[in-house]
Formats: structure tokens, C-alpha cells, sequence
């Protein structure tokens, strides 16, 4: 960078040689032209003036008024060539200071021939050696930028800055043939104030500038002074197009300072929590602190699985949660094992709701663990179907009392499927769920066969909370614990699959007929399973099995008579067990055996339930098997080798391509049998009773003629 | 989700538990840059995954420098190679309409619909079936346009409108502030305004011009179509529609990082008003 500050002539000649060099391009700007002539005098007349100033502070001011005024350099249109040109000898000019270069960089828009002026004006102004002005920018950067905002980048904009005798500004005189505020600046035959006056235009526009904005303390000489600072500071790539920008952050900035640094910022509270909760995940659990950790120590087994291991294998798929993520959830999971007695637990997988979504876990308790939870709810149920009988009976007895009492509805509510016990059939395992991996786990209960049977009328999202109530129609008994519980069964059982052999019925079983055809129910794994090569487990279907018990259309695994009765119901009078006798025959239901290849699975409309890939089509050697169910949309198997996981990510849907039809409300219910006695009959008319009565007489006649008649017959066969 | 971070924006949107496999993410790398130089596209998405049966669709889209101008559609069976898929009209969205069901997989697959139709010979007019053969291929386009139109939003203030037309990337977004990322007025549709111009003055008297151009998804119908969540332990918010399963948008509050992505099966989830 030249740093010589050239002789004072040199300026004179500056403008000549861009002047030359520039007359024959092209105009591209959209300001008016002006006429060559224009630019000799003006150059003239600045340089007279800028050779003879002195007075630093008003000469920047009085330069820009002069340029504004004179055109003191080439016309406009020529002004976007000089960009090049311009940026070239500003090199040799740079003072280090960089400024010229920024505006070269305005310039370079295409846009600013002011930032063309300002740069030629401040250019002169170093060249003559005028610390001040020098000074004025290392300072508080006021007066250049306010001399800068007076003039700005967009000379239409500022509708001031020419001289006038009477005032400050000119405004458009309608003499003139050209419109001054549309040039920018005023043509040169227009007479230039004293510079006493001149400085009162300054001072002028300075005060019209510090005016305070409505509302605000600020004023545009404040805000343009930060924003120029701003700029200078933070020297942004094309700071044109953002311009807009930076003023609405300006101006935001003003009013809504920097937080303190000692403060904690509200709005991330909640992202600090979180972050503090999931960060005791990651803590060793109980024990000393990090100084006690001994290598010595031996790796404990851990009932949890190798949940990176699924969710690498997943990965390959496509399926499944970010690495992170799963670590999360493995610590977490962890955690519950630490916190239950956990025999055995896998990642089930994540169920999407509106407002946060649940990580399901599945979980087997040890043996012999009692689920305290679950006994409360039992012994409500019993309490209630106790309740009911005591109920009747009183009835029975006030009817007896009651000379007229009101006919009972013979209706009774259909008997109760009862819930399966635990660990077997649905209620197999037991379910925790967390919104996130840091969070406490809730458990959900287990699921009831009316659970089952109207979740599949139902279709409802979830919104999150445990606690929600599932509004729908049929209404579904429980809340969404219970709704979330009972679809998590339905998946279970009917994506849980795994390839043929990895499971085998055990040896001890009984045969089939002895448990009346209910089928096996529980498996174990198959010491010796070899594992099916990938390629054939895409193939064919045949290579899976169900290995999660079907569930039956009454919303168990195992059939269950309704008809049967408990002791309690018993209790009831006689009667009612004489009329349902003989009304029902129940069939039982029977579904597919544990076990089944997935090849029996009904089909979807003429498409396969399930869609089988490769998981990675150019290394087939190293490839996964993953197998995606096309009835539950987001239930994923893996299967490599020996190793095998189901997964579910989703909103917990069935995939149904008909539309949803809700149930319609039930017929409305009659409340007596219709009958003889209670129906309305028209009352005879008269004619009626006339002909009925008419009727009568004649069947009367005729019975008493019928006597004489047998009399007389008596009479004489007696008198003979 | 932008070619240029489709790791990140990949890991971030892995909530909705779709993602896409190393294979792939590797082969969409390199053959996304290689679409932005062959046709000269100013900004490249990946726009996302539809589910056929027996395979799936890959597509990306086009922009070019007006971000808001009818955007290009390629889709891929295998993430290398990629084929230009015409512009959906209004004819195609209607023919679409009655085909139901999965995607096959297949672009040259033609699902088979049969139609009344009434047929003037002469004097007479009956009805006649007439099976009509819809290909996939069409209905693609119009599955994305409907997508995008529907469902594809963006952050406010990622794009700002210039006074000359067109429509830039706003650069200097630094992200929307947490108190504002959960709010649905704060995301717009990333489509040419509809509702807008509806709007009364009073309300548009506190817009402000260059940054509120597009419909925001406050006045979406059904209203709760959308599902706002906050993952990682509050560090990134989550948008979910409801009404196309399968469209994940994400974005971290305070940061530049946003986009949308779609992997699912490309039906629309007519049961929604149900399911609320």
C-alpha cells in the first residue's frame, strides 16, 4: 500500500484522468445525466476549495456541500465505471486506514455514485495532509458519519444538502427544468451561499438529524452514527444488500441491550435443565466418586442389551433414532434397571405424540416381583362387581314390598372379559415410558381385553401426557396410559417377528389337545441356531416367525368363555342365568399359532404386509436384512447372523387404505317390549259396537234356539 | 433439508426415526453436487424419501436464485442417478386424485382405474367403462406438489424480499429466539402466498414487508394439524405435520440450521380431523 500522500496537484489531476478514461463507457446508472460541462467548473471550484481550506472541521462539510452542489466530478452516468478505476488508485491512496476501499466496495454496486463522491472528497481531503478530519475518524466516528448521513449512499434519499439564500435546503424549485432533489445534488449556475451560511445549513440539518423519533429517545443522527459504527466494526461481506438489515438490528439493539453476563438468560432455563437432568445419566451409578473407579472392578453384566449395537444396525437400514440419542436412551434405560427389579429389558422403541413423544421400554420383571400398582386396581374392579349384586338384591325385595313397581330392564351389560394375568399373553411384559431419556419413567398398566377390543374401533393421536383423556367414540375405557398401553400390545403382536429357528417350542410342553386347543404359548431360544444367510431372509418370507402371541377379536391371547361365570356372579338370583342360557353359544376363537412364518400374514389390498430390502444394495456381503411392516408404518426388524431386534418408530397407527369410518351411535334403545298390553289401540266406533252387539244377540239367539232344539229332541225321544 | 449440511440436518431430523443409511447419505453427497453443477441450480434440497413397496423414490429439488419461483423435482431409485420430473399441472392432480393406495416402487408402473363415461355415438349415449391408466410417474408430481404446497415451511425472517422482486436468503438470520420457535405464527409456508392477501389492513399493518411475504401456519386448516416439539432436551424444536405423516422440519433455535424433510409414504392422512 502507497503510503505517500501525493502532492496537492495530483488531486487536480486525478479527477482528469478518470474523467478521461471514463467519458467513453458506458452509462449504467439510472440517474440523470448531466452535461459534460458541468464537470471542469465544478472540479474547479472544489479544488480551489479544498486547497484553500483549513478549518477542518466544516471543510469535510463544505466539500460535500459543494459536491452536492457542483457536480463536481464526472456525470453521473459515468460514475459506476469509475469503480475499477477508482479502487486501483485508492490502493496507492490507502492511508491504512481502509475506508476508501469499503467505499469502493459500496461503490462497486453500481448503485452509490455518492460513495463515488465521498471517496474522491475524503481521498482530496487526506491527500492535503488535514489531520483533523484524520482524527475525526479514529475518534468517536461522529462528525465524518454525520457528514456521511447527511449525504448518505442514496442521494435521493436525503432531500436536503443543497444551499439555498434563503434556508438550508432547496427545495425543488419548479423553475428549474430538471428537478434538483432527482439529480442529488444542484446544478453549478445556482448561486453558493456564503460559508457563514453554510455552516448555519449545517448546523441546521445537524439539529434536524438529532431530533428524537416519536416514542423513543433515539434519534437518526444516533442510530445512523451506530449503524455506520456497526458496519465499520464488523465490516460485513456486502454490507449493501444487507443494509436493511443492519438497521432493524440497530435500532433493536438500542432498546434490548445485551443480556449481563451474570445473569442467566430466561428464555434457555428450560434448556439448561434439561441439559443438568441428562447429565446425571451420564454419572456412574451410586458408589464413590471418580477417584474410587477401579480398573479392578469387574464388568458387571448388565441386563440391558446392546442397544448401540440395534441402533448401528438400524442405522444401516435407515431406520432409527441419531447415535446420540440412543446412548441417551441405553443410559436411561440403565437408570431403570437400577431403579426396578429388572429381569430382562429391550428398547421397544418411540411413540410420537403431538406435544412430546414417548421411549418405550420393555421390561420382565424377576420372578416372583409383585406389582403393588396392579393389586390396588384389582381389588377395585372386584369391589365394583360386588357392589352390583348387593344392588339387585335390595331391588328384588323392594319389588316384593312395591305393590305396582316399575318393570326391570332386563338388560344386562355383557359380562367382563377377564384381564389376563400377568406374563402371560399380552400382559407379558410390562411397559415403562419417558418422554425423553433424563426424565423420570412412568410404568402403564396392564392392558384389559376391553381395551384391546376398542382401541381398534378407535383412532386417535397422542398428545403426550400420560394423564390425557382418549375422547372418542365408541368411548374407550381408560385414558391414554391405558389407549398408549393398548396399542403397544396390537404392535407387539403383530410385528414382533423373528428368523425361523431362532425360537423353538420347548420339550417340555404338552401336547396340544391337553390345553384345549389354545396352542403353546411360551418358547425359548435355540441353542442351535445357525442363522439364516440375509439373502435368503429377504427373499422369502417363510424364513420369519411370529414370535409374539396373536390376539384374539375378543382382545385376548387366550380364549376366554364370557359365559362362564365367576363365584361372585353366581350370587345373583336363578333367573337371570335360566334366560341366558340357551340364548348364546359363544364359538371359540382361534388364531394363528406361535410361531407362524410370516408368509400366512393376510394381505393389504393385493400388496404383502411386510416389505423386505437389503440394506445396502452395492455390498450385498455385508449387507442387513431389514424387514418393514406395511400394516403398522414405522415397525422395523433387523436381522444379521445370529442376531436379530424389532423396532417401532411412529405415531402408533394402523396402516388402514380406507378411510376411517367412525362407529355411528348405537340404535336408540326400547324400553319395553311391545305389546298387547302396553300398545295403543284404537277405541271402537260406533258402528262397531252396533254390529258387535247385533253380533252378540244373534249368537245368543241362536244358542237358545239350539237348546229348544235339543230339548224338543229330548222330549221326543222320551216320548217314544 | 440443504445438500450442503445434509449430515446435520440429517442427525437432527433422525427424531422422527426415518432417516437414511451410510450408503446413502455417502452416494447423495457427491451426486447432489453434481446435479447443482449439471443444471446450474443456485441451491439443491434434498427433499426426502417416499416408501413404495418394492422400492423408494429419492428426490431432490432445484432452486434457482428467486427462491420463491416453481422449484425443480428430481427423483432417483438409487441416490446416483437422477431424472428431471415435469412440472405438476392442475390435469394431473385431478387424474391423481382416485388412485389409492402405496407406492409401488415402480415409475413405470400404471395403476389401472376404471371410469364411467359417457359416450355420445350419433344418437345414442351411454355409459361405457373405460379403464384408465394412471402411471406412477404422475402421480409422483403430483404427491410432491401437493407435499409442498401443504406442508413445506421455513423459519420467518430466513427469507426476505428485496423491493426489486426477487427473493433472497436472508444471510443474516441468525435463527428464530426460543421464545419465538414455538410458536406457529413464527414459520411460514415456503410457497407463494394464498391467505395473504385475505388479510385485513389492520392486520397487515404490522408486517413488516420484506420479511412477512408468505402465509404463516397459524391459520392452517384443521387447526392442530401441526405438532410442536421441543427434542434434545430443549435445544432443537421439531415441527411434525399430521395431516402428511412423515414430514419432519427442525430447526435450532438461535442458529442457522433449518429444513424440512419427508420420509414417508406419500398418503395423505385424510382421517386427521378424526384423530385430534
Amino acid at each position: 500500500m502507497g503510503d505517500q500522500p501525493p502532492d496537492p496537484e495530483y488531486p487536480s489531476r486525478q479527477p482528469w484522468s478518470r474523467q478521461g478514461s471514463q467519458s467513453s463507457e458506458p452509462r449504467r446508472s439510472r440517474e440523470l445525466s448531466q452535461p459534460q460541462a458541468l464537470s471542469e467548473e465544478a472540479r474547479q471550484m472544489l479544488l480551489s476549495e479544498a486547497q484553500a481550506s483549513q478549518d477542518t472541521r466544516s471543510s469535510l462539510p463544505r466539500h460535500s456541500l459543494r459536491w452536492s452542489q457542483g457536480a463536481g466530478l464526472p456525470p453521473d452516468g459515468n460514475l459506476p465505471m469509475m469503480a475499477p478505476d477508482a479502487r486501483a488508485t485508492s490502493l496507492e491512496y490507502s492511508t491504512g486506514l481502509g475506508f476508501p476501499p469499503e467505499f469502493q466496495g459500496y461503490a462497486s454496486e453500481g448503485r452509490v455514485s455518492a460513495g463515488e463522491h465521498t471517496t474522491q472528497l475524503l481521498l482530496q481531503q487526506l491527500q492535503q495532509g488535514s489531520g483533523g478530519f484524520f482524527q475525526q475518524f479514529e475518534s468517536p466516528y461522529q462528525d465524518p458519519r454525520a457528514n456521511l448521513g447527511q449525504f448518505g449512499f442514496y442521494p435521493r434519499e436525503e432531500q436536503f444538502g443543497e444551499d439555498t439564500p434563503h434556508g438550508p435546503y432547496l427545495r425543488d424549485d419548479p423553475a428549474l427544468p430538471f428537478l434538483p432533489s432527482d439529480l442529488g445534488f444542484v446544478p453549478f449556475h445556482v448561486e453558493m451561499p456564503e460559508p457563514h451560511a453554510r455552516e448555519l445549513a449545517v448546523q441546521n440539518a445537524k439539529a434536524y438529524l438529532l431530533q428524537t423519533s416519536v416514542g423513543c429517545e433515539l434519534s437518526l443522527y444516533e442510530h445512523l452514527v451506530n449503524l455506520l459504527t456497526k458496519i465499520l466494526n464488523q465490516r460485513p461481506e456486502d454490507p449493501l444488500s444487507i443494509l436493511e438489515f443492519l438497521n432493524r438490528t440497530t435500532q433493536s439493539e438500542w432498546f434490548h441491550p445485551k443480556v449481563d453476563t451474570l445473569q442467566d438468560d430466561p428464555e434457555m432455563q428450560p434448556t439448561f435443565e434439561m441439559a443438568e437432568k441428562q447429565k446425571s445419566l451420564f454419572s456412574r451409578g451410586g458408589g464413590g466418586g471418580e477417584g474410587e473407579q477401579e480398573m479392578e472392578e469387574e464388568v458387571t453384566e448388565t441386563v440391558v442389551p446392546n442397544i448401540m449395537e440395534a441402533a448401528f444396525y438400524f442405522q444401516q437400514g435407515g431406520v432409527g433414532l441419531s447415535a446420540d440419542e440412543s446412548f441417551r436412551i441405553f443410559l436411561a434405560m440403565k437408570q431403570l434397571a437400577e431403579q426396578q427389579p429388572v429381569h430382562t429389558c429391550r428398547f421397544w422403541g418411540k411413540v410420537l405424540g403431538l406435544s412430546r413423544s414417548y421411549v418405550v421400554a420393555e421390561v420382565e420383571f424377576r420372578e416372583g416381583e409383585e406389582e403393588g400398582e396392579e393389586e390396588e386396581g384389582e381389588e377395585l374392579l372386584e369391589g365394583g362387581d360386588v357392589l352390583e349384586p348387593h344392588g339387585e338384591e335390595e331391588a328384588e325385595e323392594d319389588e316384593e314390598k312395591a305393590a305396582d313397581a316399575l318393570p326391570q330392564p332386563t338388560w344386562r351389560p355383557p359380562p367382563a372379559t377377564p384381564r389376563e394375568e400377568s406374563r402371560t399373553g399380552a400382559n407379558k411384559y410390562l411397559y415403562f415410558v419417558c418422554s425423553e431419556p433424563g426424565r423420570p419413567w412412568a410404568r402403564l398398566p396392564h392392558v384389559t381385553p376391553a381395551q384391546i377390543v376398542q382401541a381398534r374401533k378407535i383412532r386417535k393421536f397422542f398428545t403426550g401426557h400420560l394423564d390425557a383423556p382418549v375422547l372418542s367414540y365408541p368411548p374407550f375405557p381408560g385414558n391414554e396410559a391405558n389407549y398408549l398401553r393398548a396399542q403397544i400390545a396390537r404392535i407387539s403382536a403383530a410385528t414382533h417377528i423373528s428368523p425361523l429357528g431362532f425360537y423353538q417350542f420347548g420339550e417340555e410342553e404338552g401336547d396340544e389337545e391337553e390345553e384345549g386347543g389354545a396352542g403353546r404359548d411360551s418358547f425359548e431360544e435355540n441353542p442351535d441356531f445357525e442363522g439364516i444367510p440375509v439373502l435368503e431372509l429377504v427373499d422369502s418370507m417363510a424364513n420369519w416367525v411370529h414370535h409374539a402371541q396373536h390376539i384374539l377379536p375378543q382382545g385376548r391371547c387366550t380364549w376366554v368363555n364370557p359365559l362362564q361365570k365367576t363365584e361372585e356372579e353366581e350370587e345373583l338370583g336363578e333367573e337371570e342365568e335360566k334366560a341366558d342360557e340357551g340364548v348364546e353359544e359363544v364359538e371359540q376363537e382361534v388364531g394363528p399359532p406361535l410361531l407362524t412364518p410370516l408368509s400366512e400374514d393376510a394381505e393389504i389390498m393385493h400388496m404383502s404386509p411386510w416389505t423386505t430390502r437389503l440394506s445396502c444394495s452395492l455390498c450385498p456381503q455385508y449387507s442387513v436384512a431389514i424387514v418393514r411392516s406395511n400394516l403398522w408404518p414405522g415397525a422395523y426388524t433387523y436381522a444379521i447372523g445370529k442376531k436379530f431386534e424389532n423396532i417401532y418408530i411412529g405415531w402408533g397407527h394402523k396402516y388402514s387404505p380406507d378411510n376411517f369410518n367412525p362407529a355411528l351411535p348405537a340404535p336408540a334403545q326400547q324400553e319395553y317390549p311391545s305389546g298387547p298390553d302396553i300398545a295403543e289401540m284404537s277405541d271402537p266406533t260406533v258402528e262397531e259396537e252396533q254390529a258387535l252387539k247385533a253380533a252378540q244377540e244373534q249368537a245368543l239367539a241362536a244358542t237358545e234356539e239350539e237348546e229348544e232344539d235339543e230339548e224338543e229332541d229330548e222330549d221326543e225321544e222320551t216320548d217314544d | 433439508m440443504d445438500a450442503e449440511s445434509l449430515l446435520l440436518s440429517l442427525e437432527l431430523a433422525s427424531g422422527s426415526g426415518q432417516g437414511l443409511s451410510p450408503d446413502r447419505r455417502a452416494s447423495l453427497l457427491t451426486s447432489l453436487t453434481l446435479v447443482k453443477r449439471d443444471y446450474r441450480y443456485n441451491r439443491v434440497l434434498f427433499w426426502g424419501r417416499i416408501l413404495g413397496v418394492v422400492a423408494d423414490y429419492y428426490i431432490a429439488q432445484g432452486l434457482s436464485e428467486n427462491q420463491l419461483a416453481p422449484r425443480k423435482t428430481l427423483y432417483s431409485l438409487n441416490c446416483v442417478e437422477w431424472s428431471l420430473l415435469p412440472p405438476a399441472t392442475e390435469e394431473m392432480a385431478a387424474q391423481t386424485a382416485v388412485v389409492k393406495g402405496r407406492f409401488m416402487g415402480d415409475p413405470s408402473h400404471e395403476y389401472e382405474h376404471t371410469e364411467l363415461q359417457r359416450v355420445n355415438e350419433g344418437d345414442k349415449a351411454f355409459e361405457e367403462e373405460v379403464v384408465v391408466q394412471i402411471k406412477e410417474e404422475t402421480r409422483l408430481v403430483s404427491v410432491i406438489d401437493q407435499i409442498d404446497k401443504a406442508v413445506a415451511i421455513i423459519p420467518r425472517g430466513a427469507l426476505f424480499k428485496t423491493p426489486f422482486g426477487p427473493i433472497h436468503i436472508n444471510r443474516t438470520f441468525e435463527g428464530l429466539p426460543l421464545s419465538e420457535a414455538k410458536k406457529l405464527s413464527s414459520y411460514f409456508h415456503f410457497r407463494e402466498p394464498v391467505e395473504l392477501r385475505n388479510k385485513t389492513l389492520l392486520e397487515k399493518a404490522s408486517l413488516d414487508p420484506s420479511l412477512d411475504f408468505m402465509d404463516s401456519l397459524e391459520h392452517d386448516i384443521p387447526k392442530g394439524s401441526w405438532s410442536v416439539q421441543m427434542e434434545r432436551g430443549n435445544a432443537l424444536v421439531v415441527l411434525r405435520s399430521l395431516l402428511w405423516p412423515g414430514l419432519t422440519f427442525y430447526h435450532t433455535p438461535n442458529t442457522k440450521s433449518y429444513g424440512y424433510v419427508y420420509v414417508g409414504t406419500g398418503e395423505k392422512n385424510i382421517d386427521l380431523p378424526f384423530m385430534l
